[in-house]
């Protein structure tokens, strides 16, 4: 029996394990007792299996220095955050209400513009946004559906309850690492899933293979699936090559790819050339296709706009699904829901000031010392201030950069992310580490949600950016049932 | 398959094969060594020639001592094909083909790069050195044999079972061009007979074939037994007439596959010519010459027919 746990308190943070009263949540209970009975030898022990079987598996990710790309193990904290089955029901519900009012927003912004004729959103998000590609204007995806894969970024306020942070609409990548989390986290703390009733969170690739499988212009029994990557190099890489594993589908580079006089797409494979119905493609829009976009990609195919257009492959996400990526968009998306769908959002957004509206630039200026001001379309936590751990002459650079482009900036209050216990290099006492939760939903004919998602931690003390690149970690996450009687 | 997936499969075959074959070759020559009388003046060195890797020793060693050939073979990062290179190259190739090659075999490659990563040092060390060179042997037979038991026999088999293949049968041209040199150095003394007979048994034993040899040949360890039997023996997994055939055999059963059969059994014509082996003299020598540059050209058909083109 360890002391480590007595002294563990989160202060005015919600916690996800620990209650304000120094007891276990509900459905963390089992967990925590367990976790209290080890021995400091014992969590020694399983700290060093997880990275032991972190390394045996491989699983890497790749930070970009000045001395080259190193590839590094992947940064995990053995105590998992837990969620309440019934409130993770309520956020599914939100989520996939969220992601269909997008895409039927993006599906508007490149068939007519209705939303912004009936002035719900000005025109100025649309004309002055990076993310919005002319080249996709009048065409129709199957089931109108841009943004086949999203990974919207949630964080727990004081008040307990998630709001959304950001839509990743792009490329978000993360999903492999929650998954092999959980094969992590059955090799180390194999007694644990035994007494708790934890929801399996395998059944994601199926679903990824489906959806894409879906989107099949020809209409074969097997269509040809690929995901398209942009090498070794690409930080993901580790995430491409398993989802390709997990789905059965082809791992391709642009060099791999090929589009004929046809407008087919085709792969080159021993036996000559094969047609590819469905790409899933982890490269930027710009750099997909040289013919369509920017003229210096090496990674890309060239044709694959033209081949996309005339509808003989189906490419997820879609280009210029990234339109609604933007954190201007995002202030809008409450409105975008009772807009398209007629319903109240399930799931809050975090309060956003927009920099181009003078009344909110001139507050936002006024108060960079509290707020966390954004680039409206960077993703990765980079160019970001944060405005209480800033110094003063971070917050004049800011000040010229929002006079300069406010268009290009938002600011958000500084929240108080939730924390959960997670074990420091130093020791083995648990001390509050904050988190958010990176969910992954898929949308074509169905929509699906994962079972929690990716939690990402902040290991250093205090620190609020949950990014690996930049000194983050993750957890297995866990939605646990507290009733399981009821489902009988 | 993807014809660059093909490729990488084929690699990673050829660099697990070498690396097997490179830590059997080092723990042979130890012993090698020791038998040896002391008149006989084979060194470190002559491993270093047997891998035609005597420019790029020496532009990173001045002397020729164990220590240095055991380090460039082994732990090098200048030499493209040191152990501890090859094992990159394994994982390097595994990691982009992990949709054609058992998920499990991803795991034990990485198992394998981090055993070879931290403990080289054991193996500079002539007292840990055998030890370090068992679990590598030990380590690449794991992961041959979960290939062998779980693959289909597809196309990505069929490249893996051609890179093997391609791999030691240069492997095994180049220890008989090692054993032959040796022997024509040998001064003509009491000695003599001994010696050969140590240096074809090291030659042998270096590909696994002391055991077969005895019993297929019915023969003591003479060199005008070992080099035919090793060169033309149908069954042994490393004499260069089963790689061959296995490499024929491999290529027939992929796509597109007719012109580069023609050209393959053509090679394997020549290769099967008659040659005399009872003379073991610096003509034979000129013929595990040819030998070396028709196994290069395998090499091109192959890539031609299959692989991507590399601009």
């Amino acid at each position: 029996m360890t002391t480590a746990w007595n002294d563990y308190q989160s202060g005015e943070f919600y916690d996800e394990l620990i209650g304000p009263n120094g007891n276990a949540r509900k459905p963390a209970q089992k967990l925590v007792s367990y976790l209290k009975s080890l021995t400091d030898e014992e969590v020694s022990s399983r700290k060093l299996a997880a990275e032991l079987a972190i390394k045996d598996m491989g699983i890497s990710f790749t930070v970009y220095t000045d001395e080259g790309n190193i590839d590094r193990a992947w940064p995990f904290d053995i105590i998992p955050r837990v969620i309440s089955k019934t409130q993770w029901d309520k956020t599914d519900a939100g989520l996939k209400q969220r992601l269909q009012a997008l895409n039927m927003f993006i599906d508007d912004l490149y068939n007519g513009q209705k939303i912004i004729k009936d002035g719900v959103i000005p025109e100025y998000v649309l004309k002055q946004s990076t993310n919005y590609r002319k080249e996709c204007e009048g065409i129709s995806p199957a089931y109108g559906v841009w943004a086949h894969i999203c990974g919207t970024d949630l964080v727990r306020d004081k008040d307990g309850e998630f709001y959304v942070l950001e839509d990743n609409l792009r490329v978000p990548s993360g999903v492999s690492y929650m998954l092999e989390n959980r094969s992590i986290m059955k090799r180390v703390l194999p007694d644990v899933f035994e007494k708790v009733d934890i929801a399996p969170i395998e059944a994601y690739t199926s679903h990824l293979f489906e959806t894409l499988t879906s989107l099949s212009p020809r209409k074969i029994r097997k269509p040809v699936v690929a995901v398209l990557t942009p090498g070794i190099y690409n930080s993901a890489y580790f995430e491409h090559a398993f989802l390709a594993q997990k789905m059965g589908a082809e791992l391709v580079q642009g060099s791999d790819l090929v589009v004929q006089d046809d407008d087919c797409v085709y792969m080159k494979t021993i036996a000559g050339l094969e047609r590819v119905d469905v790409i899933y493609r982890r490269i930027d829009d710009l750099f997909l296709d040289p013919e369509a976009f920017r003229k210096d990609s090496a990674l890309g195919v060239t044709g694959l706009m033209r081949a996309w257009k005339a509808g003989n492959v189906a490419l997820a996400n879609a280009p210029g699904a990234g339109v609604a990526d933007d954190k201007v968009v995002y202030a809008y998306v409450p409105e975008v829901i009772k807009y398209y769908l007629g319903e109240d959002p399930l799931l809050p957004n975090v309060e956003t000031f927009l920099c181009y509206d003078k009344k909110q630039r001139d507050y936002v200026l006024a108060n960079l010392d509290k707020l966390v001001v954004k680039p409206a379309n960077e993703s990765g936590g980079y160019g970001m201030l944060i405005g209480p751990h800033s110094t003063k002459k971070e917050r004049e650079t800011f000040a010229e950069l929002i006079k300069a482009k406010p268009r290009n900036y938002i600011a958000q209050p500084t929240l108080a992310l939730s924390t959960a216990p997670t074990f420091t290099e130093k020791g083995n006492t648990p001390e509050p580490r904050h988190l958010d939760l990176r969910p992954f939903v898929l949308q074509a004919k169905d929509s699906y949600v994962t079972t929690g998602g990716l939690t990402r931690v902040a290991l250093k003390k205090g620190s609020l950016v949950v990014n690996s690149s930049q000194g983050g970690g993750s957890k297995d996450t866990w939605i646990v049932d507290t009733h399981p009687e009821a489902k009988a | 398959m993807l014809s660059r997936v093909a490729e990488r499969v084929y690699w990673s075959a050829r660099y697990l094969e070498r690396i097997s074959s490179t830590v059997r070759l080092v723990s042979i020559y130890q012993s090698l060594l020791f038998d040896l009388p002391n008149n006989v003046s084979l060194s470190w060195y002559n491993l270093i020639i047997i891998n035609d890797l005597e420019e790029a020793f020496g532009e990173r060693y001045t002397n020729r001592t164990e220590r240095n050939v055991v380090k460039f073979l082994l732990g090098d990062e200048d030499n493209p094909s040191s152990l501890i290179n090859s094992m990159r190259a394994v994982r390097e190739n595994v990691r982009t083909t992990r949709d054609a090659v058992p998920e499990e075999a991803w795991e034990m490659i990485c198992e394998l790069s981090m055993y070879v990563q931290d403990n080289i040092e054991l193996a500079l060390n002539r007292r840990s050195r055998h030890e370090f060179l068992e679990d590598v042997t030990k380590g690449c037979l794991q992961i041959n044999g979960l290939l062998f038991s779980t693959m289909p026999q597809d196309a990505a088999w069929e490249f893996l079972h051609i890179g093997r293949n391609l791999e030691r049968a240069d492997m095994t041209s180049r220890y008989l061009e090692a054993g032959l040199t040796a022997i024509i150095e040998l001064k003509n003394d009491d000695s003599a007979i001994n010696s050969r007979q140590i240096i074809w048994g090291s030659v042998l034993r270096s590909l696994n074939a002391s055991q077969y040899y005895l019993r297929a040949t019915r023969s003591p360890v003479i060199g005008e037994e070992v080099v035919p039997y090793l060169l033309n023996d149908t069954v042994f997994p490393k004499s260069i007439a089963h790689c061959i055939g296995a490499i024929i055999g491999s290529c027939a059963k992929l796509p597109r596959s007719q012109t580069a059969l023609k050209k393959l059994k053509d090679i394997q014509k020549q290769l099967g010519a008659e040659i005399n082996h009872q003379d073991l003299d610096s003509k034979l020598l000129e013929h595990f010459n040819q030998l070396q540059i028709l196994l290069t050209n395998i090499h091109i058909i192959i890539s031609d027919t299959w692989f991507p083109a590399h601009e």
